[in-house]
């Protein structure tokens, strides 16, 4: 069955910061040189934001560049960081620990955000100036011209059964055809996997390591509330060979909302940890549990983010397309944000293609546009220089020391040189190689949920809104199912008849954090995406 | 046939979503919230278009009562392949208080503004769960009712519908212009795909206020509180 197909100027896989900042600059430019230019953005939510997951504390410098007059259009920053605190916790204390001025976790001038909501507010942005959004609709496949550059994206077909055959319903996706494809998928985007391999986008960097974000949404006792109070902590419940911390957010919008989170890097060795549990436990640590008691939790959701800052960025650009945002992996790791930098990425990309695809002399009908100003634009700009200066903080953990003796080189090489020191640390490798075997390692005892601070996973994953078709092929596909290991939707239930385990896949449950596809240790599963619109229903998140 | 059918589409919070009361308990909350169109009138849309598609009706019209979000429940009743779309503008407190006996009131007035053969709606919303106005919007017009419809069958002049009641099904026979609340079985609605939401685009939504159509809006009824029900069970 042929595939309905369509052209625009530019498509952008992905509605997060990243797809929005470039479509939003590439009309503004349009519109600059009286030009005419389709920019049509595909997201997979059912609505723009719905899965944007973030603490968030946003720097707004890229914000001001792309739209200097967003606090006249109503952005929704609406809480200023008034109070920044960073401490290490230990079982039943507290270390506070000063963040001097020049330190990457210091936030003068950073906004508390819910990064669903912004999200959703440079949607509006972009549609103001005519960008076409189609959420709700995934991009499946790239298409290639002849010569092997990219042409484009294809929906998928929907109405599949679980076991494959077409229903009543059925139909073929369609063909978005470009002249420039922008891939803005975020953290470990399965059409960038694909990407990686058919270009090599890859061959001259350091793989990319993960973390795996854990958040909530707290309504808490107005009395314990300090709208603009930002608390960031590592150490307990994590020991110090793991790198992990978490966050905790005092919003103001309104009502005495908390936004917090636990981050747990993927690199862990021992197979028992579970960064749900963690998370769970953590909460109920002194300092957080007067926060939380008589609050109620009103919103769960969980995201793999990048960890591998400079070392880990791959080749940007190639024949037809370009990557932005956290899908190359732009997030300054001390600081713990990367919607600025994946903002700029995407700036950048627009800036970069938007000469070219305006130049009647380029325009071919057989092959996408190279762009590899947008590499060089980039090595120019302060992405770049901020990513360097903070490249050797993370790695700085695999040491004996682990978290301390992380702290001790942040603290000497950072804050004193800024990150001038010549040479470049490695990170481990992949993060999927870092398990080590079950019986070398202790299992972890962790407590059962209280139902009032803690929780149990499937309750918190109701919570989230997420639902898919029950009836399609589950979009976690495995290469070879003979064994698993998994945690959310991944169960061993024992068979109807007779003796031995089946495997289950309760896809229904997957959150779209992309973590299994990181850190399955045969590197077994692959993550394809579901029906569009199918997955979380974050708000505001 | 020249029949023209109106579809009522209604834009609810998404079965999915877990609901949240608003704190000053006065309803829940919707900002920000995951909408969709309502499952009943996915179906009703469904019927409609299958109608058409075998030449039994000739035109049919979306309608939706709501702010400016519930073009994007119009729209896609277009992906689908409703011919065009009626926005009925009705927001603030109005729209909080909108229920059954103004909506029935509303499209009985478009039945006759539009020369109507046929209304199909969804037999409940899934917010409210009054399962009113189709019945209510017969009542207005002084036309047969066909409701829970498991099935719709063109015969003659006539309609005989299916409908789903507690003891099996029972089947009635009745005249045109006729009012049809759609149920469960009725058919399985097929996807806006994203040609068709491009295509949709291209399709015409006329804005029109109650008010043009001589219709109050104003409400019989007062919220006196909403309240999460406590969980059985838990301590």
């Amino acid at each position: 069955m042929e595939r309905f197909a369509d052209e625009a100027d530019v498509v952008i896989v992905g509605g997060g910061p990243a797809g929005l900042s470039a479509a939003i600059r590439l009309k503004q430019l349009a519109s600059q040189h009286e030009k005419e230019l389709r920019v049509c953005v595909v997201e997979k939510a059912s609505q723009i934001g719905a899965h944007t997951l973030s603490g968030a504390c946003l720097e707004p410098t890229a914000l001001s560049e792309l739209i200097p007059d967003w606090k006249e259009r109503g952005a929704p920053l609406n809480t200023p960081v008034t109070e920044d605190k960073f401490s290490i916790l230990t079982e039943k204390y507290r270390i506070p620990v000063p963040i001097l001025p020049g330190l990457p976790m210091n936030n003068h001038g950073n906004y508390l955000v819910r990064l669903g909501h912004f999200v959703r507010w440079l949607g509006e942005q972009a549609e103001e100036l005519g960008v076409e959004l189609y959420p709700g609709y995934a991009a499946s496949e790239v298409l290639f011209h002849e010569d092997g550059s990219v042409k484009g994206i294809a929906t998928n077909d929907v109405g599949i059964a679980k076991d494959g055959s077409p229903k009543d319903v059925f139909e073929r996706g369609m063909e978005l055809h470009a002249k420039v494809t922008l891939f803005g998928e975020g953290c470990h985007g399965h059409l960038a996997k694909q990407l990686y391999k058919q270009f090599n986008l890859r061959g001259n960097c350091e793989p990319q390591t993960y973390a795996i974000g854990l958040k909530e949404l707290w309504v808490i006792d107005e009395k314990k509330w300090c709208p603009g109070r930002t608390e960031h902590s590592v150490g307990w419940p994590l020991n110090r060979n793991t790198y992990g911390g978490s966050f905790l957010y005092h919003l103001n919008e309104g009502e005495p909302l908390v936004a917090l989170g636990f981050v747990v890097g993927l690199d862990y060795t021992n197979p028992y940890l579970s960064p749900f549990r963690e998370f769970q436990r953590w909460k109920h640590h002194p300092s957080i549990m007067s926060t939380l008691e008589g609050g109620n939790r009103i919103a769960y959701g969980a995201r793999a983010l990048n960890e591998g800052g400079f070392q880990s960025i791959p080749k940007l650009t190639f024949p037809g397309g370009m990557l932005i945002g956290c899908s190359p992996g732009f997030m300054n790791v001390p600081k713990i944000k990367g919607t600025h930098t994946a903002m700029k990425s995407g700036m950048l990309a627009a800036e970069s293609a938007f000469s070219k695809i305006t130049d009647e002399n380029l325009q071919s009908e057989t092959a996408g546009l190279y762009i590899p100003e947008y590499e060089e634009a980039f090595k120019k700009s302060w992405i770049w220089k901020e990513l360097y200066s903070v490249r050797n903080i993370r790695p700085s953990f695999h040491n004996y020391f682990g978290l301390y003796g992380g702290m001790v080189y942040t603290g000497i090489f950072y804050w004193i040189l800024r990150g001038k020191e010549p040479w470049t640390l490695k990170h481990n490798g992949l993060d999927a190689d870092q398990l080590k075997p079950a019986k070398d390692c202790t299992p972890i005892e962790y407590p059962k949920p209280d139902g009032k601070i803690s929780f149990d996973l499937l309750s918190s994953v109701a919570l989230s809104g997420t639902n898919h078709e029950h009836d399609q092929p589950p979009h976690l596909t495995l290469k070879d199912d003979s064994t698993q290991s998994f945690s959310c939707v991944y169960e061993y239930v024992p068979l109807e008849t007779g003796d031995g385990m089946r495997l289950q896949i309760n896809a229904q449950n997957c959150v779209h954090c992309k973590t299994c596809d990181i850190k399955d240790p045969s590197q077994n599963i692959n993550w394809v995406v579901p029906e569009g619109s199918g997955g979380p229903a974050y708000n505001g998140m | 046939m020249s029949a023209r059918v109106l579809v009522g589409v209604k834009r609810v919070i998404d079965y999915a979503v877990k609901i949240r009361v608003k704190p000053d308990r006065t309803g829940v909350v919707t900002d920000g919230v995951k909408h969709s169109m309502n499952p009943f009138c996915e179906i009703a849309v469904e019927e409609a278009v299958k109608l058409k598609e075998k030449k039994l009706v000739k035109e049919v019209v979306a309608v939706s009562c709501g702010p400016q979000q519930v073009q994007e429940t119009i729209r896609t009743a277009l992906a689908m392949g409703a011919d065009r779309g009626i926005h009925v503008e009705v927001s603030g407190k109005d729209y909080e208080t909108l229920g059954p006996l103004q909506v029935s009131k509303i499209f009985a007035a478009l039945a006759k503004k539009e020369q109507a053969d046929l209304i199909i709606l969804g037999k409940q919303a899934i917010d409210d769960d009054c399962n009113q106005t189709g019945q209510m919007t017969a009542a207005l017009l002084d036309w047969p009712q066909g409701t829970f419809a498991s099935e719709v069958t063109l015969e003659a002049d006539k309609l005989k519908v299916v409908r789903e009641i507690d003891g099996g099904l029972e089947t009635i026979k009745i005249n045109l212009p006729a009012v049809v609340t759609a149920d469960l079985r009725l058919n399985t609605p097929r996807y806006a795909t994203l040609p068709n939401i491009m295509k949709a685009k291209k399709k015409k939504i006329t804005n029109v206020k109650p008010a043009d159509l001589g219709v109050d809006v104003s409400s019989r009824l007062e919220v006196l509180k909403v309240e999460k029900l406590k969980e059985a069970g838990r301590i």
